[in-house]
């Protein structure tokens, strides 16, 4: 990065950051700081439900995920479309009609308080990991590959969300990532065309799409019912519809963004816009990552992306090892890339006999290249296991830096931040939420004044910014990003959703059976992941843990009752 | 579609969404949320239907 860089970079996110904070000065009613203004319109609120799960993760992490793996990530999010349609005509008008501040809100008022305090900590346990993880992910990358110091980019990024979140509450959240947002959509946009003006004179779109499904990276559908699978159709559409449910029904950083609207037809509207763009979007950013792969056909990657890891485990004791693996992969690459110029020339020439051989060819090769990473990988964790995960996050910046005018390189690295800052933001407002009404006003001081509640909301989510920021100081990751905040979802979200899908559709079970059921049903997922863990060979692919966490909170709630009186008729106060 | 009912009745968590679905969409050519939904429905089936079709084509 050079001078030009930063002043992108610090421009635009300072400026974001205080013309939020002016513009929103002074707030002192409760509703104003936690829910906004009441007049935002579905297209902001659209906006910030998307910005909201759109963390730095998605578009530094999933470029790499396309990369790697092709298209196939795409299928976790076949279930956000069907899980919005559901939130918007049965959870959001419900939650409106009862004016709640926070979705627990409203299981205390359908089962008791025991259950809403359960809902609420479940969700401050999950929400406040992925808080940590939102900060930890991009800092990770870019001090790694800018030789910036962790503690002190993990810290910085932190300190500056927490500040303009304490300062404006809900109404900042949203009116920053309105702006933010619209910088990612640049970058992101630019980028791609930034990409295709880099392929090879003469390889066009419909060449470098033939190359990428060459090697197998368009294959976005796999109808299998294989559960050992990360990704299928159906893992998608069943597993994925429940980890979106409980996402965009059951957590609060979300109900919050579309609570905030000016009428209950702007919030579904809001809604509609994500079920819509949503898939598109993950599309667009997936098939970018494949294009940088078609792009290092014709240009030698590094072996490791990680590129800092790869020296400093050069030069340590595995030195001469990695070295050799380097050779390798450099001749594997060359022969690939003679065997996929060989295979367009004669695809273009019309003779499919050479061009299905030379394509075979290539596909040798490539196999050996990725037999080459695979073990650098292997000797680089053994060397370290805390500096050398999975590269596949490091792709799309080392493309960035290498193949990128500066400021342009620049405007990417700022996306990277609005991403963290405007979904941390919604995270630590939301976390603040729940602890004031669920926990402060609810058990300790029901009735305090409304400046008081906006102090102690503010003094939350200063909290929450310090306990993610030390949360994001002290993690170190194997998996990829993304996948591993899936994975902290997957475990968390299903049995609150299965307190929801109770509330809203079984009528008979009461506060007692349902949460006993919950805690249950949490036992039996921790249980089952920490079993996968210790025995890899049980094989269940986590997005299935959002249908048997869920599935079990119900069965165990209904079985429960069947033991217990039924509950009363009357509405608890809780 | 039809909202759940929840509880008891006369309780306020309890009753069916009616009044939210009569609201009106404000959009031209969609006057009620379930043909909203069945748009949005019909949108998603056909990205899953294009995004198997890229699959296919490029076995």
């Amino acid at each position: 990065m050079n001078a030009l860089d930063y002043i992108v970079l610090f421009g635009v996110l300072a400026g974001i950051a205080l013309y939020g904070t002016w513009r929103t000065r002074g707030r002192r009613d409760l509703t104003t700081y936690l829910r906004g203004p009441g007049d935002t319109r579905w297209f902001t609120i659209g906006l910030s439900v998307m910005a909201t799960q759109a963390s730095a993760v998605t578009f530094l992490s999933t470029p790499g995920q396309g990369y790697q793996d092709g298209l196939g990530f795409i299928q976790n999010y076949f279930g956000a479309p069907l899980a919005l349609i559901i939130v918007a005509a049965f959870f959001l008008p419900v939650f409106r009609r009862l004016n709640v501040y926070t979705a627990y809100e409203y299981l205390g008022r359908r089962f008791d308080r025991k259950t809403r305090l359960l809902g609420a900590a479940l969700f401050l346990i999950q929400r406040g990991i992925g808080a940590g993880l939102t900060i930890y992910a991009p800092a990770i990358v870019l001090s790694t590959v800018f030789g910036w110091s962790l503690p002190l980019t993990i810290v910085a990024s932190g300190l500056v969300v927490t500040a303009y979140t304490v300062s404006g509450g809900s109404e900042v959240v949203s009116l920053t990532q309105k702006y933010q947002f619209a910088v990612i959509s640049a970058g992101m946009v630019v980028a791609f065309f930034v990409l295709l003006a880099r392929l090879p004179a003469g390889l066009g779109f419909g060449d470098a799409l033939k190359v990428a499904g060459g090697f197998h990276k368009l294959h976005a559908v796999d109808p299998s019912f294989d559960l050992t699978r990360r990704y299928t159709l159906w893992s998608g559409l069943i597993g994925g519809l429940f980890l979106q449910l409980s996402y965009f029904g059951a957590d609060q950083s979300q109900v919050q963004r579309y609570l905030g609207g000016a009428s209950l037809r702007e919030s579904r509207l809001g809604l509609m816009f994500n079920a819509v763009f949503k898939i598109p979007m993950q599309f667009f950013i997936l098939l970018l990552g494949t294009l940088v792969f078609v792009f290092y056909q014709f240009e030698r990657p590094p072996v490791f992306f990680n590129q800092a890891a790869w020296q400093h485990g050069a030069q340590g004791e595995s030195g001469a090892r990695l070295r050799t693996l380097e050779a390798d992969f450099n001749q594997a690459y060359a022969e690939k890339k003679r065997h996929v110029e060989a295979w367009l020339a004669a695809t273009h020439a019309g003779d499919t006999r050479t061009a299905e051989a030379e394509r075979t060819a290539a596909l040798a090769a490539n196999l050996r290249t990725e037999t080459a990473h695979q073990q650098t990988r292997t000797v680089l964790q053994a060397t370290d296991p805390r500096g050398a995960g999975n590269d596949a996050d490091y792709v799309f910046i080392t493309f960035i830096l290498d193949h990128l005018p500066h400021g342009l390189i620049g405007l990417l690295v700022t996306v990277f931040f609005a991403a963290t800052l405007n979904s941390k933001a919604a995270e630590l407002n939301a976390l603040a939420s729940c602890t004031t009404v669920d926990f402060y006003r609810h058990l300790f001081q029901p009735a305090a004044s409304d400046q008081q509640y906006v102090a102690v909301s503010r003094l939350f989510t200063a909290l929450w910014g310090l306990v993610a920021i030390a949360f994001a100081l002290s993690i170190t990751l194997a998996e990829n990003i993304i996948q591993f905040a899936n994975i902290v979802g997957s475990i968390f979200y299903p049995v609150v959703l299965g307190l929801f899908l109770v509330a809203f559709f079984v009528r008979k079970i009461g506060g007692t059976a349902v949460f006993w059921g919950a805690v249950a049903a949490q036992t039996l997922v921790c249980a089952i992941f920490l079993l996968q863990t210790t025995f890899p060979v049980l094989g269940v692919a986590y997005l299935w843990y959002n249908l048997i966490g869920c599935a079990a909170c119900v069965a165990f709630s209904a079985i429960l009752q069947l033991f217990l009186p039924p509950p009363a008729a009357g509405r608890p106060t809780s | 579609m039809k909202s759940p009912r929840l509880n008891a009745p006369g309780d306020q968590t309890t009753e069916a969404a009616s009044a939210p679905e009569a609201e009106t969409t404000g959009l031209p050519g969609l006057r009620t949320w379930r043909s909203v939904y069945a748009l949005v429905l019909g949108i998603f089936l056909l990205w899953v239907a294009l995004l198997a079709g890229l699959t296919q084509l490029s076995s």
